[in-house]
C-alpha cells in the first residue's frame, strides 16, 4: 500500500468520517434538481468562505480603534502589499453575498421549497438573511469613515424613536453617550465574533437539513404537497428517477460558484475597494452621507414616507416583515408548489422587486436632497437674463444669493427638491409666486423673514420672465374683473365656455 | 500504523455496567444540572450588568461645557463651534470632537443647536444668506431659530441648555441628541411660518 493510502486508513480508522461523507455526497436526488436554478445556495456558501478568509486576512492589518481605524484602512489601501485588493474582495464579496442570498430566497419561495417538510430550513434561512444584512451593516461601520459615522448615527436616531427605553437603547448601541471608540469596538465584536459564530452554526444546520430532507424536487403544477404522502412520494422520486448528487447535480454548483467568485475578483480588480471616504471627524459637516448598496432602498424610503408614518414604519414594519417570513411555511406549508398555480406569490415577488429597484434607483440621484453648492457653483444661465431689465437682473441676483438654486433647477442645473423653474411663469401667477415665496408651503420654507419686499418684488419679476418666448404666462383672469380691464374680461367670458 | 484499536462505538464495547438504581443516577444528574445552573447564574449576572453598563439615564451623560467667550459671538449671527465630549476616551480620535451651532439672539440670549438633523441625525449645514439650515440626507430644512421649515424632520433642531458665567458661554452637553432624550424638552407650536416679523418697508 502506498504511504498516503496507509495514512488515510490510519486517520479514517480513528475519525470514521468516510461513511457519513459518502452518504452525503452520493445521496440520491430527483433528476429534476440537476438544474441551473439550484445553484444559488451553494454559491452563497462559497462566498461565505471567501468572506471568512478575506476577513481574517484584513484583521491582520485592521486596527479596531476609533482613532486609528481610518488610518489603518488607508495603510491597507496604499502601503500593505495588495491590501487594497483584499479590501476590494471583502467589500465586493459582501455585495454579492447579499444579492445571492436574496436571489436564493426568491428561488426557494417561487419553487415552493419552503413547504413540508422543509419549513425549518426556510425559518433558519430567514435568520441567515438577517445575519447577512447584519454583517453588511456592521461591516460598513468597521469601514470607519464619514459614511460609517453618520450611518451609525442614523441607526442611533432610529433606536431613539423607541418609546420609553429609546435613550438606553441608544447608549447600548453606541456603547456610551456618543459615537466613539466604544461604538467601533462593539461593532467589531459583532462583525468578527458574534454574528459570524451564529452565522456559521446556522449555516451548518441549514445544510444538514438540506442533506437530511433532500433537495426540493422541481415543482410540477397540480402536484399537491400533503403531509401524509409527501415523504413517500419524494423517496420514490429520488430513488426511481434519481441520480447521485455527486457528480450529477454537483458539477453545476461547482461551475456557478467558480463563476461568482471570478465575478467578485473581476469587480475587485476593476473597481477597487470601497472607500474609506473622509475621516470620521464629526466636525467636518460638509459631507453627504450615503449608505452601502444593500440599504439604498431604505434611504429612499425614509425620504419619501410622510413624517408621521416614519416612526411606526421604522419600529413596526421590520418585526411584522420578519414574523411574516417566519410564519410563511407554517401557514402555507402544504398545497401547490409550482409558481404556475401561485399568482399571489409571483405578484408579491414582482411588486417587492419593482419597489426595491425603483427606490434603489432613486437613491442614486437623491432628488429630495438639496444640492448644497448649486447656489454658489452654477450661475444663472445667460439665456435667462438676456434682454432683461435691471429689476429682473436684480431678481436673478436674489434668486442666486438666497440659495434658491439648492432646491430649484434652472437650465437643468440645481437641486431637485422643488420643481425646476424654467417655465414657472406659465404655471403660477405673480400673486401665487409672491405668496409661495413669502409663506412657503409644500416642501418650501417661508422666506418672508429673510427677504425684504423690494427683494421679493425683484425676485418675482425675474421669475415672471421664466417662460419660452411664444408661451403665454399664467394669469389670474378674475383679477381682470376686479380691476375692470375690458380686454381681459373678454378672455374670462371665453374661458367660461370651456 | 497497523495497531489494532478497540472499537470506538460504545455499543460495540463489551462493558457490563454495574446495575445501579436509575433513581440514584438521575439524582446525581439533577444535582449536576443544579450546580451548573447556580454557577451560570453567578457568572451570568455580572455579564449582563457588564453588557448593560453603557445604558444610563440621560442626566448621567450631561455636563456643563465651556464653549467660548460670550463676546466672540456677534448678535444675530450663527456660528459653528466644536467642543470635546466630556466622556471621551484617549482612543476616540477625532470622534471626541462634537460640533454645534451657536446663535446669539441678543446680548444675553443664546440658542445652541445640535448639528444633528432631528430626522435621522445627519449633519445640517447653515446658510447665512437664506438664513436656513439644510440637511444633505433627506432634505430636512430648518429656520434660523431652529424651528422646522420643511421636509421629513418631526420637530425643530435639538437644542442644548445654556448658561453664561464670567463672560463665558456654557452648554449642557455630552450625549448624542435623539428623539428620546430631547423630544420632551421643546413643546413648540410652529408659528405661521414667515408671517411674524415681516415688516413692510
Amino acid at each position: 500500500m502506498r504511504w498516503y493510502r496507509r495514512l488515510y486508513a490510519w486517520i479514517e480508522q480513528r475519525v470514521q468520517l468516510e461513511g457519513p461523507i459518502k452518504e452525503a455526497v452520493f445521496h440520491m436526488t430527483p433528476r429534476s434538481t440537476a438544474s441551473w436554478w439550484y445553484v444559488f445556495g451553494s454559491a452563497a456558501l462559497t462566498i461565505l468562505i471567501v468572506q471568512v478568509l478575506t476577513g481574517i486576512l484584513l484583521a491582520l492589518s485592521y486596527v479596531p480603534s476609533a482613532g486609528q481605524a481610518w488610518n489603518s484602512l488607508e495603510v491597507l489601501n496604499h502601503q500593505v502589499t495588495l491590501g487594497w485588493f483584499l479590501r476590494a474582495l471583502h467589500g465586493w464579496g459582501s455585495n454579492f453575498m447579499v444579492a445571492i442570498v436574496i436571489v436564493h430566497m426568491i428561488q426557494v419561495f417561487l419553487f415552493g421549497a419552503y413547504k413540508f417538510p422543509r419549513e425549518l430550513t426556510w425559518i433558519i434561512g430567514v435568520f441567515l438573511l438577517l445575519m447577512t444584512l447584519g454583517m453588511a451593516f456592521s461591516g460598513q461601520v468597521l469601514r470607519f469613515d464619514q459614511d460609517a459615522y453618520w450611518g451609525i448615527g442614523i441607526g442611533a436616531a432610529i433606536m431613539g424613536r423607541v418609546p420609553l427605553m429609546g435613550g438606553q437603547l441608544v447608549h447600548l448601541l453606541l456603547g456610551g453617550p456618543i459615537i466613539a471608540g466604544a461604538t467601533l469596538t462593539r461593532f467589531f465584536a459583532l462583525h468578527v465574533f458574534v454574528i459570524p459564530g451564529l452565522l456559521l452554526t446556522l449555516v451548518g444546520l441549514h445544510v444538514w437539513l438540506v442533506l437530511k430532507l433532500g433537495v426540493n424536487e422541481w415543482p410540477v403544477p397540480g402536484h399537491i404537497v400533503r403531509r401524509e404522502t409527501y415523504l413517500q412520494e419524494y423517496k420514490e422520486l429520488a430513488h426511481k428517477d434519481g441520480i447521485p448528487f455527486f457528480p450529477g447535480a454537483f458539477w453545476r454548483d461547482l461551475v456557478f460558484s467558480a463563476a461568482i467568485v471570478l465575478a467578485i475578483v473581476v469587480c475587485a480588480a476593476v473597481f477597487g475597494p470601497f472607500g474609506p471616504t473622509g475621516v470620521p471627524d464629526p466636525t467636518i459637516i460638509q459631507t453627504v452621507p450615503r449608505p452601502d448598496p444593500p440599504f439604498l432602498w431604505l434611504y429612499s424610503l425614509l425620504s419619501l414616507l410622510p413624517p408621521e408614518m416614519e416612526t411606526p414604519f421604522l419600529l413596526i414594519a421590520p418585526p411584522i416583515a420578519i414574523v411574516i417570513l417566519i410564519a410563511l411555511p407554517l401557514v402555507a406549508g402544504v398545497g401547490e408548489k409550482s409558481w404556475h398555480r401561485r399568482p399571489v406569490a409571483v405578484l408579491t415577488v414582482l411588486v417587492l422587486a419593482i419597489g426595491w429597484a425603483a427606490l434603489t434607483q432613486l437613491a442614486t440621484y437623491t432628488p429630495w436632497s438639496p444640492k448644497m453648492a448649486a447656489w454658489s457653483g452654477a450661475a444663472v444661465p445667460v439665456q435667462f437674463i438676456q434682454k432683461s431689465t435691471p429689476l429682473e437682473r436684480q431678481g436673478a441676483n436674489v434668486f442666486q444669493y438666497k440659495q434658491c438654486r439648492n432646491c430649484h433647477a434652472l437650465g437643468g442645473v440645481g437641486g431637485e427638491r422643488g420643481p425646476a423653474l424654467d417655465g414657472i411663469a406659465t404655471k403660477m401667477t405673480k400673486d401665487q409666486m409672491i405668496r409661495q415665496v413669502i409663506q412657503g408651503g409644500g416642501n418650501m420654507p417661508a422666506f418672508g423673514k429673510n427677504l425684504s419686499p423690494p427683494e421679493v418684488t425683484a425676485l418675482v419679476t425675474f421669475l415672471e420672465t421664466l417662460h419660452r418666448p411664444n408661451e403665454r404666462t399664467a394669469e389670474d383672469v378674475s383679477r381682470a374683473v376686479a380691476e375692470g380691464d375690458q380686454s381681459k374680461k373678454g378672455d374670462l367670458e371665453q374661458g367660461s365656455r370651456y | 500504523m497497523h495497531d489494532k484499536l478497540p472499537p470506538t462505538n460504545p455499543r460495540q464495547q463489551q462493558s457490563p455496567a454495574p446495575k445501579e438504581p436509575a433513581s440514584r443516577r438521575m439524582f446525581l444528574i439533577k444535582l449536576g444540572v443544579l450546580l451548573n445552573g447556580i454557577v451560570a447564574l453567578i457568572i451570568g449576572i455580572p455579564i449582563v450588568r457588564y453588557l448593560l453598563g453603557a445604558a444610563r439615564s440621560d442626566n448621567d451623560y450631561l455636563k456643563w461645557i465651556d464653549v467660548g467667550n460670550v463676546d466672540d459671538f456677534k448678535d444675530g449671527e450663527t456660528t459653528l463651534i466644536n467642543y470635546v465630549n466630556p466622556f471621551a476616551d484617549p482612543w476616540d480620535g477625532e470622534t471626541r470632537k462634537i460640533p454645534a451651532y451657536v446663535r446669539r439672539v441678543s446680548a444675553t440670549d443664546f440658542a445652541v443647536f445640535a448639528v444633528n438633523c432631528a430626522h435621522l441625525n445627519c449633519p445640517v449645514r447653515w446658510f447665512a444668506e437664506s438664513q436656513l439650515f439644510m440637511c444633505p440626507c433627506h432634505g430636512g430644512i430648518y429656520y434660523a431659530d431652529g424651528s422646522r421649515a420643511s421636509g421629513p424632520p418631526p420637530r425643530g433642531l435639538f437644542t442644548y441648555e445654556t448658561k453664561i458665567e464670567d463672560g463665558k458661554l456654557f452648554i449642557k452637553a455630552g450625549e448624542m441628541p435623539t428623539l428620546s432624550n430631547q423630544a420632551q424638552l421643546i413643546q413648540e407650536i410652529a408659528p405661521c411660518a414667515g408671517t411674524d416679523g415681516f415688516m413692510p418697508g
